[in-house]
């Protein structure tokens, strides 16, 4: 029997299933594989036992326990912190300098702009390797460069050494992603009205006092969403730690360490509930964010 | 003199220092890629802080080892290549095929739960990949879909489609309704609308986002690196790269041309298409 649609109810069956294939797709791929995460995490498995285990084995917090009170853990947790913080900052402070510099006009400006984007869209893995000769002990042009020209007693192992090894991986952070911050400040900037700076500028404001109270206030919202965006995403980031120094001196961020669990002791439910306590931590760090630090940001 | 004109002639002078060390970091590297790549080891064990070489000097062996077939004992990643392109170019034509009618649904189409669709794409992003990485290394190694490139494949869409939501969705929302109400007076249907109408208007955006996705999946590295590790004819060239350095006897300048065979494709989309990929990046960023 067909039955007349209204026109609300076809656009809203249209929506629905429009949207279908995407819905199918995030959930196989992204929520259940969440879901799982969460029961893999309360259960016993290793690989050599998974063709056995059922999706309902028996429930256990051990590995809970085990990933609590591992060693290296909380210092783990620490660094992921430092690294993402840092990152964070690194990122959008240069950025927002590269779009008050790149902002007015100057002849290359179009390719000065289009090269600074490079960190950002090439591959990962080819710019780690080139970061990893430049600063190699042996055979890298800053360490080189550095005894010859600036009085070092000795190469810098940059990427093995506890002392650099944090700071570096932050820099790399810093280096790939200020492209990110600056595409979105640059864009943001030019739709500044050019008549406030004009006003501004005829009163006899300072550069600085046109950004302090110009141009800041315009950029607030903006900066906020990137600081979320860059926290997000750095917070839960393998591959430039796993690519740089593999996670040894001082740099074992979580996520790394979940990797580790997972290939080399095979624990895959370690593993799980490593990644899950990464998970919350983000959750709770967001909650706070949001609830006391953030902006408010008028619609 | 007033702060005013104490500042603006310590800008004047900043300016372009400023400018200059952003090109010099964000270019040298990938300079200092291609240089090395040319260059004979031995010269480089040797003058490691020499910056430039004559041409005369230019060695092309390293690319020969890095292209050459595993078998003529080469690195073989001729074969690597192929992998890399068929696998982000499926991702990119089937994650515009899932994001398309989303993005039209979601700019234009009220529907229930339209409101609620946001969390889930949240969900992408807040947890880590890694994450994601376990449940799927466990069922994919159980589907036998662990070393297949059509897995790595679905991975790819389920990363890509929300951001290409996002980005069309931005892009569709600024073509006029009454165009493609016109067209329903036409008396065409809403799919016919959405491919003949809708779909050459948001052409630019298309292509835009046609090209972030290719980038990303070419790009990628963990979930290659956790489904494909185990069989060397399935690595796509971020692996194998990464394969690459861990060899003892591959020395640094072949993987500095390896390095730049994985990044000349980025390079040369991007640099085509700059202004395109910018500017769809950022739509509706400047509106607050």
């Amino acid at each position: 029997m067909t039955r007349q649609l209204t026109a609300r109810q076809r656009e809203n069956r249209a929506g629905l299933a429009y949207l279908s294939p995407t819905l199918v797709v995030v959930v196989v791929v992204v929520i259940l594989p969440i879901l799982w995460t969460i029961m893999l995490a309360f259960q016993r498995i290793r690989l050599i036992n998974l063709r056995r285990a059922g999706v309902f084995g028996d429930w256990t917090w051990a590995n809970l326990e085990t990933v609590l009170t591992s060693p290296g853990f909380w210092s783990s947790l620490w660094t992921t912190l430092v690294y993402t913080v840092g990152s964070t900052f690194g990122s959008i402070a240069i950025g927002l300098v590269a779009a008050l510099a790149l902002r007015g006009r100057f002849r290359g400006r179009t390719m000065v702009r289009a090269s600074v984007l490079l960190p950002y869209v090439a591959p990962v893995v080819a710019v780690a390797f080139v970061w990893n000769v430049l600063l190699s002990p042996q055979f890298g042009l800053v360490n080189d460069w550095g005894v010859r020209f600036l009085d070092w007693d000795r190469p810098i192992a940059f990427l093995s050494q506890r002392e650099y090894a944090l700071f570096t991986v932050i820099a790399f952070e810093t280096w790939r992603y200020f492209p990110f911050a600056f595409l979105f400040l640059l864009a943001r900037l030019q739709a500044v009205p050019a008549e406030l700076e004009e006003a501004a500028r005829v009163d006899g404001a300072a550069p600085t006092q046109i950004f302090r109270h110009i141009l800041l206030p315009q950029l607030g919202a903006v900066i906020a969403l990137l600081s979320v965006l860059r926290f997000i995403m750095t917070f839960n980031k393998f591959d430039d730690v796993y690519l740089l120094t593999g996670g040894s001196a001082g740099t074992q961020v979580v996520s790394v360490r979940v990797y580790e669990f997972l290939t080399a002791r095979f624990d895959i439910g370690a593993a799980a509930a490593q990644a899950l306590v990464l998970a919350a931590g983000l959750v709770v760090l967001l909650i706070v964010y949001l609830r006391f630090l953030a902006p408010r940001v008028e619609d | 003199m007033d702060r005013a004109s104490v500042e603006m002639r310590v800008l004047r002078v900043l300016r372009p220092i400023v400018i200059t060390v952003l090109a010099v970091i964000t270019l040298f590297p990938f300079l200092y890629m291609l240089l090395l790549s040319v260059r004979p080891i031995e010269e480089l064990l040797q003058h490691p802080g020499r910056l430039w070489l004559g041409p005369s000097e230019w060695t092309l062996r390293t690319y020969r080892e890095v292209l050459t077939p595993t078998e003529d004992g080469g690195q073989g990643f001729l074969r690597l290549l192929t992998n890399s392109a068929i696998v982000s170019v499926a991702a990119t034509l089937l994650t515009l095929l899932v994001s398309i009618p989303g993005a039209y649904a979601v700019a234009r189409l009220r529907f229930f739960g339209r409101r609620q669709v946001h969390f889930l794409f949240l969900a992408v992003y807040l947890f880590p990949s890694i994450l994601l990485a376990i449940p799927l290394f466990v069922l994919f190694t159980r589907l036998g879909l662990r070393g297949s490139l059509g897995g790595l494949t679905l991975v790819y869409i389920a990363q890509t489609v929300p951001v290409s939501i996002y980005m069309l969705r931005n892009y569709l929302t600024t073509i006029p309704a009454s165009l493609e109400e016109a067209a329903a007076v036409d008396g065409s249907g809403r799919l016919q609308t959405l491919r003949k109408v809708v779909l050459p208007l948001a052409a630019p955006a298309v292509m835009a986002n046609a090209l972030y996705v290719f980038m990303i999946a070419w790009n990628e590295f963990l979930f290659a690196l956790l489904f494909l590790v185990e069989d060397r004819a399935d690595w796509t060239v971020s692996l194998g790269l990464a394969q690459l350095s861990g060899g003892i006897e591959v020395s640094k300048t072949v993987l500095m041309a390896g390095s730049v065979v994985l990044t000349l494709p980025i390079l040369i989309i991007f640099f085509a298409a700059e202004r395109l990929l910018t500017e769809g990046l950022t739509a509706g960023a400047d509106k607050g």
